[in-house]
């Protein structure tokens, strides 16, 4: 039997932009480019590597975003991945982690699976938790920030490097898994998988589709309410010296300063 | 006074300094109530009630340690149901972020993740955020339910506040998700015998100017002159040189400390994301160009190699 893989995949504003909200207050996503969200790469690899072990697997990759995030799905699909759902509707901007995992896991009952990969946070939000919200909501095992991940005969194990130690996991399938970038460098999509990308199934999915009122998301549906977002004062311009032979007895001078020492 | 349920982060009994921070935050919004879980629950009490817990409700059972977070889960949930609190702070680890995920779904609630602040305010708590990077602070409320709320390390200073402390067993019946992930075996990390990165009041970072392994006891000797943790960004733990668990940034630990020392680090957006809200920045770098001198108190722009070790033996020189 095929072993049906989803993986979960966000579209975020790149990191190295000047990243600003929006006047209600969301993420502003049309001044910054837009890309799959690197955290999520390690998962569409872990997902690729655990489908040439299986004997026979298919590997969707879903997001839930705006239209731009087709971008997301087409990248996925061009690394490997075999086709590819997007949850788009105007009724979902400003959707937060409680809306969005709600989306997310009626998308994946709807698409069927055994496994549910994700990423270990989005590096817009940085939150971190929507893969154990997904978990709870689907009611399968979390087996979250693994390092390490393998699955066989039905069964996920992985390696999770925790706070205070290191732990081996095991859960029977189906399971929910979120891998860490330490998982293994994501390839590059070939030339080749950039073509055949082109010709892969992209599914469009609204709300109606998945039985979700719009007040369940959306700025209305959401259960946090951001009230102000104020841009940090740039740093004040520090002392920079240059060394000279004594910059170590002057950065101890300004450390005893400072009380530090 | 309205109980808010504070989730104890502790080792055997030994309570982790981010709880006690929490007991400061809580005492603004109402009447610590502590839940402490797992071998050496009840050993938690005196240092808790210390701080302001009010009760210390505590439960042990094998579930807590050999399966992952859901019992967890189980056990503050019926927490909750006993208390009826008025919000439910835990500390931001990977852990208990996922623990307060997963009960904020459970009792229909919105959740803040990373709080830096907590104040009361006229519809709940107001969480203060760092976003992108930690360029922009945020002001949010959770506006369904009962709010949960995460809180970082060092967001609040521990203080004295003397209360009962009542200890209480905490009836708590597994649900069938509990045993879904089973921990077949765990290597507890090995103790440095420095303070814990997030924790530390000061951070000694490396990058990829260390240049190898063999060099980071430039890094942890300064780091011994000031009583420091250490740290690494991504490019020195990539390359081997030191564990990910001392990375700091966006995929290692979120630090804040009082005084950040970053050494052959360039500063890139990601390490930024992770060290930003120190409050005072110190680099090393031979490049006057480098992105981290933007965010420094103090720079020296050098070669690690000759600044560290004058710098520390000049430490050790003024403590005498
Ligand atoms: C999704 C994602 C997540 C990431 N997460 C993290 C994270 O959590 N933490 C993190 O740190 N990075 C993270 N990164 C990586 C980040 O983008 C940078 O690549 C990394 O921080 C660079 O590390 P570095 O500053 O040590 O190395 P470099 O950028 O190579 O800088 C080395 C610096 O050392 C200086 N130097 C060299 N020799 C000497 C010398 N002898 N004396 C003094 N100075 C010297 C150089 O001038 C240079 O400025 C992430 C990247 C991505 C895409
Ligand atoms: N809008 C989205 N669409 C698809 N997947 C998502 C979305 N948001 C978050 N995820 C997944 O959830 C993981 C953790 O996200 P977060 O909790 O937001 O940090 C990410 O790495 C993704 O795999």
């Amino acid at each position: 039997m095929s072993l049906r893989i989803v993986v979960c995949v966000k579209y975020v504003p790149d990191a190295t932009g000047d990243r600003q909200f929006t006047e209600d207050l969301t993420v502003n996503r049309d001044d910054v480019d837009g890309l799959l969200s690197e955290l999520d790469e390690y998962a569409v690899e872990q997902a690729l590597q655990i489908a040439d072990e299986a004997d026979d697997a298919e590997i969707t990759v879903l997001t839930v975003g705006p239209e731009d995030a087709k971008d997301a799905l087409r990248k996925a699909l061009s690394m490997g991945a075999d086709k590819a759902i997007h949850v788009e509707d105007d009724d979902l901007h400003g959707s937060d982690v409680m809306a969005t995992s709600l989306v997310l896991a009626k998308a994946i009952e709807k698409a069927g699976y055994d496994l549910v990969i994700t990423g270990m946070a989005s590096t817009d939000g940085t939150m971190g938790v929507l893969p154990a919200i997904l978990a709870e909501r689907l009611g399968v095992p979390q087996v979250t920030l693994l390092s390490e991940v393998k699955v066989e005969d039905g069964v996920v194990t992985g390696r999770r490097d925790g706070d205070s130690a290191s732990e081996q996991l095991e859960a029977s399938l189906p399971a929910l898994v979120s891998v860490t970038d330490q998982s293994g460098e994501a390839r590059y999509p070939s030339f080749k998988g950039i073509m055949a990308a082109k010709k892969k199934p992209v599914e469009s999915w609204d709300l109606e589709e998945l039985d979700i009122e719009s007040d369940e998301v959306g700025l209305e549906g959401s259960w946090t309410a951001v009230d102000s977002a104020t841009q940090r004062p740039a740093r004040t311009a520090g002392t920079i010296v240059k060394d000279e032979g004594e910059g170590g007895k002057q950065l101890a001078a300004f450390l005893a300063e400072q009380k530090f020492i | 006074m309205a109980e808010v349920l504070v989730y104890v982060d502790h080792v055997d009994g030994a309570v982790r300094k981010p709880t006690l921070e929490l007991l400061t935050l809580a005492r603004r919004i109402g009447e610590p109530v502590a839940v402490a879980l797992g071998a050496g629950a009840e050993a938690t009490a005196a240092v808790l009630a210390e701080h302001g817990a009010v009760k210390v409700l505590t439960a042990d059972a094998p579930e807590f340690s050999d399966y992952l977070v859901v019992p967890k889960v189980d056990a503050l949930q019926a927490a909750y149901d006993a208390v009826s609190p008025a919000a439910v702070l835990v500390p931001s680890s990977a852990e208990g972020k996922e623990i307060a995920a997963r009960l904020a779904v459970r009792i229909g609630s919105g959740i803040i993740t990373d709080a830096t602040d907590l104040e009361a305010g006229d519809e709940g708590p107001v969480a203060t955020q760092a976003a992108f990077a930690a360029s922009f602070s945020t002001k949010s409320r959770v506006s369904k339910g009962t709010p949960v709320i995460t809180v970082k390390p060092n967001s609040a200073p521990v203080e004295a506040a003397p209360a009962a402390g009542t200890v209480e067993a905490l009836a708590v019946t597994f649900g069938a998700l509990a045993t879904g992930t089973k921990v077949t075996s765990r290597t507890p990390r090995e103790s440095t015998g420095r303070p814990e990165l997030t924790e530390a009041a000061i951070v000694v970072s490396g990058g990829r100017g260390v240049n190898g392994a063999e060099n980071f006891h430039i890094i942890e000797a300064l780091a011994d002159s000031l009583g420091a943790a250490v740290g690494a960004s991504r490019a020195a733990v990539d390359a081997g040189w030191y564990p990910h668990s001392n990375q700091v940034g966006q995929t290692g630990k979120s630090v804040s400390p009082q005084l950040y020392i970053a050494s052959g680090i360039s500063g890139a957006i990601q390490h930024r994301a992770g060290m930003q809200t120190s409050k005072t920045i110190v680099a090393i770098n031979k490049d006057a160009e480098a992105p981290i001198f933007d965010l420094v108190d103090y720079g020296v722009v050098g070669d690690l190699f000759a600044v560290v070790p004058q710098l520390t033996d000049e430490i050790k020189a003024r403590k005498g």
